[in-house]
């Protein structure tokens, strides 16, 4: 379920202004600047170290920028309490990471299942919806094993799946593929891209690789902290 | 690959002559065939006639006569034009990128510049190709096509991006040759 609207259809879903944003003495973001429509993806990339995975996190309001303003569907994330950014996390947005983080002690059905367990879902009704989403991502043959007896892309489209399950207006992936071979790669982008323009959900996808990047609709480019105009990429 | 540019970009250090053009030319690129002295004189001779360079002067230095060449503004013009403009990004344009980001470093051009553009348009054609490759009922033979190029993109957009990193020591290399 969406808490809010975007009302201006012409306006960003999401949109990030000069974060700034320091580590100890290390700036990670020095004028991040970047905006996502609703059903969009687009791809971050940029070196390792360039900030790509601390704008993601600021975005998805798990990190707090030290200036500049992060807005969801007009909303100010990053003055907003705690308490609100768990529940975006939970209803809104959908989070993937390179290691696909499901439950080592849950079957595959159970990991994505939780999401709308946690969301108040009777188990018989979560199971059921799980499985639907299993099946779209081709992974509902391994519904009843558990995450290490999985292969990697199998345990990433299951993430996907879970990531996708709650219906979220914007999914999050941070390197999704980063530990896959390239077939195993090729087809969690085929999925992830067909199911979301299928569902309208924007993706944040953030990638050093450029064959990963090419399915997006378009890029943004960082650089030691800094986003590049359109079109400017290296 | 355009040896005319080539020579204009030689060309835009100072006024040479045509066996010198030839052995800076063979040692600049050293995985190009060698330049033969007969297309390095009629190439001249050609940018001469479109106004793109002029006699300089002639000499003998102790040994035989030679004419000396230099560029002329429309020649800086063209080289300029051809450094920014963007190839087709297809399998093996490599060595032409290559050539360029070389000959614009040693005209004192802008190859970040160049570099950025080029890895756009690579980044567009990628995103055609990978749609191209997996829209439904794609064949066989078209996955297999899409799949090639698009690794030999890829190849030439790494090779961009360390380029890149590395041009402010490639620049100050060619500086001071």
């Amino acid at each position: 379920m969406r808490h809010t609207d975007t009302g201006d259809a012409a306006a960003p879903l999401l949109a990030a202004s000069d974060l700034v944003k320091t580590y100890g003495g290390t700036e990670a973001l020095r004028g991040a600047s970047l905006d996502l429509r609703a059903g969009e993806t687009v791809a971050v990339t940029g070196a390792s170290g360039s900030g790509k995975s601390t704008l993601l996190h600021c975005l998805a309001g798990m990190v707090r920028p030290d200036s500049g303003t992060v807005r969801y569907a007009g909303e100010r994330l990053e003055e907003a309490p705690e308490r609100r950014l768990s529940e975006l996390r939970r209803t809104d947005f959908g989070m993937v990471f390179q290691f696909g983080q499901l439950i080592p002690e849950l079957t595959a059905l159970d990991n994505v299942a939780l999401p709308l367990m946690l969301g108040g879902s009777g188990r018989t009704e979560a199971r059921e919806r799980a499985g639907t989403w299993m099946e779209r991502f081709g992974v509902w043959g391994q519904r009843e094993l558990r995450p290490g007896q999985m292969s990697g892309g199998q345990a990433q489209r299951t993430a996907l799946a879970r990531a996708l399950v709650t219906g979220p207006a914007v999914v999050f992936a941070d390197e999704p593929t980063g530990a896959l071979d390239s077939l195993a790669s090729e087809r969690v982008m085929t999925v992830l891209t067909q199911t979301v323009r299928e569902s309208g959900t924007a993706v944040l996808l953030v990638t050093h690789d450029a064959l990963v990047a090419a399915y997006a609709d378009r890029e943004v480019a960082l650089r030691d902290g800094v986003t590049a105009p359109a079109g400017v990429g290296v | 690959m355009s040896t005319r540019h080539i020579l204009l970009g030689l060309l835009a250090s100072g006024p040479s002559h045509g066996y010198d053009l030839k052995r800076r030319h063979d040692e600049r690129f050293p995985q190009a065939r060698p330049l033969a002295y007969g297309q390095v004189y009629t190439t001249l001779q050609r940018l001469v006639r479109d106004g793109l360079a002029e006699v300089d002067g002639t000499g003998s230095d102790g040994g035989p006569e030679r004419t000396a060449y230099r560029t002329t503004e429309a020649g800086a013009r063209e080289l300029a034009r051809w450094a920014a403009e963007v190839a087709p990004p297809a399998p093996y344009v490599t060595n032409e990128i290559f050539t360029k980001v070389v000959v614009s470093a040693l005209a004192d051009g802008d190859p970040a510049a160049y570099l950025r553009d080029q890895r756009a348009a690579h980044l567009a054609r990628m995103r055609e190709l990978t749609a191209v490759k997996t829209a439904p009922g794609a064949d066989l033979a078209t996955v297999l096509s899409a799949d090639y190029a698009l690794n030999h993109l890829d190849a030439d957009l790494r090779w961009m991006t360390t380029t890149a990193a590395r041009l402010t020591t490639l620049t100050a290399e060619v500086d001071a040759t």
